[in-house]
């Protein structure tokens, strides 16, 4: 690639979300990436400025793949339950999933297409076993509600919410190894615990995981 | 809009009618219906300055009823070429960044070779002894015009409608040969719904009594009625529901009352006798025929064992679809067919669906959303090409 190839396409707004900074940290320089659930594009940009990446993105939102498209970055509309099953087996390096997988209908089958069409996955989940989630059904009795989850039950977008305890137990049934996994704090800082441990699972707002593809 | 001169001494500048360059093809093209067109001209214009490297040509590929005056105005009705929204300096296709050729399509009656041209066998218009041709044809006949004018890569093919479909032509035709392409408001195949609407109008025309089986020429006759309704009946298909709405609802053209009566009474009806009208006098009935034809074979996957997947198998090309939301001649559901088989080939493609009341249309109209996608798909593809801004 020609040095120019690497120059800004549009600038970032902001810095990158400390979640999706450790998320880079997974991905090899120069490596072909698909980002399910893009947004506007702030991982794809960061990793095309900081890491040569060739990069795709697919986002459900269409203001959001149109301001992606906007800023120079290759994105489609679509959605992870219906349009994964289009790519081939080992289509990229690296499949990103970020805080999307507990909105899709079908959360294993999207597993599944993720270590198919990746030689890796990169997913990450909200923890529904976080110590504020528990206190807060325990001493209100309603469907707890916080920054990072803020719906209300009847209107979430989050329907298949899980633990991390949970989603390691879906990679075990599903015999998909986990390379990886990261306990991250309320502001996306990794924590130096032990992330298939009971005290991730209660401290951790959210866990990050770096799974291995199927050959 | 200035005219740039040819780039090479070759091709000669069209009749004074017909503004522009003409380029003859002596070699013969083998069509895809068997037969062979011994020459052919091929009649385009440019915008911009080719580069010193030959790397920042875009082809611009013109819809049904389009033609090569794309960023200066038509010699026969004056109006401003139909990209002009999109053309010039500093605009999405940027006249000082970019060299930009289109040529009149194979068939076509303003300068390329078609079916109102004299065939040199004969002596005579080739009427319907003309050959069938495909959107196929047209794209090989346009690679002959690219290699003349020494462009080894193009950097982008982008057209809408008709156009889109000779954007994908090219990019399985010549994957090599194209750095990016922009097919807008198209579809893999004609569906049954537009080959319809297609013969409707080919029966409008071929309805017409001075059409006199094709041979309105030699009988010194125009099928101006058929080819008017056959523009009316398509011109509805451009448009949508709403944007009819909005723009005449049941407004009445210059009366206070209906008139009881079949005059044009409401404004709509009078607007479509316009679009039928003022059509006559800038196309060939039987072009419109041909080209309709063209379009109704058009099915990529029917070439690749009926797998629209395999078509783009190990594509280097970065492709952009765009679709409009009220566009129901070319609906998104057809674009994304085209966007689900690049990405089956794992191929570098971005999708916009574009919200708009304005129907198929839209991507000749000025859609600040379309414009704002291309603008940010070129440039990107710019930097990947190593075109920097001078």
């Amino acid at each position: 690639m020609s040095p120019d190839s690497t120059r800004l396409i549009t600038p970032l707004k902001n810095e990158l979300r400390e979640d999706l900074r450790l998320v880079a940290q997974m991905i090899e320089p120069g490596s072909r990436v698909l980002d399910v659930g893009c947004g506007e594009g702030e991982l794809l940009s960061y990793l095309y400025q900081h890491k040569n990446v060739d990069g795709r993105g697919m986002e459900l939102s269409q203001g959001g793949v149109n301001s992606c498209v906007r800023n120079g970055l290759s994105v489609i509309q679509g959605d992870a339950d219906n349009d994964l099953h289009d790519y081939p087996p080992h289509a990229f390096d690296y499949v990103v999933l970020s805080q999307t997988l507990q909105a899709t209908r079908n959360p294993h089958d999207v597993l599944r297409h993720l270590v198919r069409i990746g030689r890796r996955a990169i997913v990450s989940i909200p923890n529904f076993a976080h110590w504020r989630m528990r206190l807060r059904l325990l001493t209100e009795g309603r469907m707890p509600r916080t920054a990072a989850l803020p719906h209300h039950w009847y209107d979430t977008p989050n329907i298949h919410l899980c633990t991390i305890l949970d989603f390691i137990d879906l990679c075990d049934d599903e015999k998909i190894k986990v390379e990886r996994s990261v306990a991250l704090d309320d502001l996306g800082q990794a924590y130096r615990l032990n992330p298939r441990g009971r005290l991730a699972n209660l401290l951790a707002a959210q866990g990050l995981f770096l799974l291995q593809g199927r050959s | 809009m200035t005219v740039i001169a040819p780039p090479s001494p070759l091709s000669a500048p069209a009749p004074a009618d017909r503004p522009g360059f003409r380029l003859t093809v002596t070699e013969p093209l083998a069509l895809d219906s068997g037969q062979s067109l011994a020459s052919y001209d091929i009649a385009y214009t440019t915008a911009g300055t080719l580069n010193a490297e030959r790397t920042n040509a875009i082809l611009i590929c013109h819809a049904l009823t389009g033609d090569q005056y794309f960023a200066q105005p038509h010699p026969i009705t004056g109006k401003p070429g139909w990209w002009d929204v999109l053309v010039g300096p500093g605009k999405v296709l940027d006249t000082d960044r970019y060299f930009l050729v289109c040529a009149n399509v194979l068939g076509g009656c303003m300068g390329s070779t078609g079916p109102a041209d004299i065939d040199p066998a004969t002596g005579k218009a080739w009427s319907l002894s003309f050959p069938v041709i495909t959107i196929g044809d047209m794209v090989r006949a346009q690679k002959q015009l690219i290699d003349h004018l020494g462009i080894d890569s193009l950097f982008a093919v982008i057209g809408g409608s008709m156009g889109g479909m000779q954007v994908l032509q090219w990019a399985l035709s010549y994957p090599d040969r194209v750095f990016a392409a922009v097919p807008i408001a198209t579809a893999p195949r004609h569906s049954a719904q537009n080959i319809a609407f297609h013969e409707v109008g080919r029966q409008a025309i071929m309805a017409d009594a001075n059409w006199c089986g094709g041979d309105y020429i030699a009988q010194g006759l125009r099928p101006e009625r058929g080819l008017a309704v056959a523009r009316m009946a398509a011109h509805v298909t451009y448009l949508s529901e709403q944007a009819l709405h909005r723009k005449f609802g049941r407004n009445l053209q210059n009366r206070d009352a209906i008139s009881f009566g079949f005059d044009a009474d409401f404004q709509v009806e009078n607007y479509l006798r316009h679009q039928g009208n003022s059509f006559v006098d800038r196309f060939d009935a039987n072009s419109y025929l041909y080209i309709t034809r063209a379009c109704d074979y058009f099915d990529i996957a029917a070439e690749h064992g009926g797998v629209l997947a395999n078509a783009f198998k190990n594509t280097k090309t970065r492709f952009c679809s765009i679709s409009f939301t009220s566009d129901w001649l070319y609906p998104t559901s057809e674009n994304r067919d085209i966007v689900h088989a690049l990405n089956a080939s794992a191929a570098n493609v971005s999708f916009v669906e574009v919200a708009t009341d304005k129907g198929h249309d839209a991507f000749l109209l000025d859609e600040p959303e379309f414009h704002a996608t291309l603008r940010g798909f070129i440039e990107g593809c710019a930097q990947h090409r190593g075109l920097n801004k001078s």
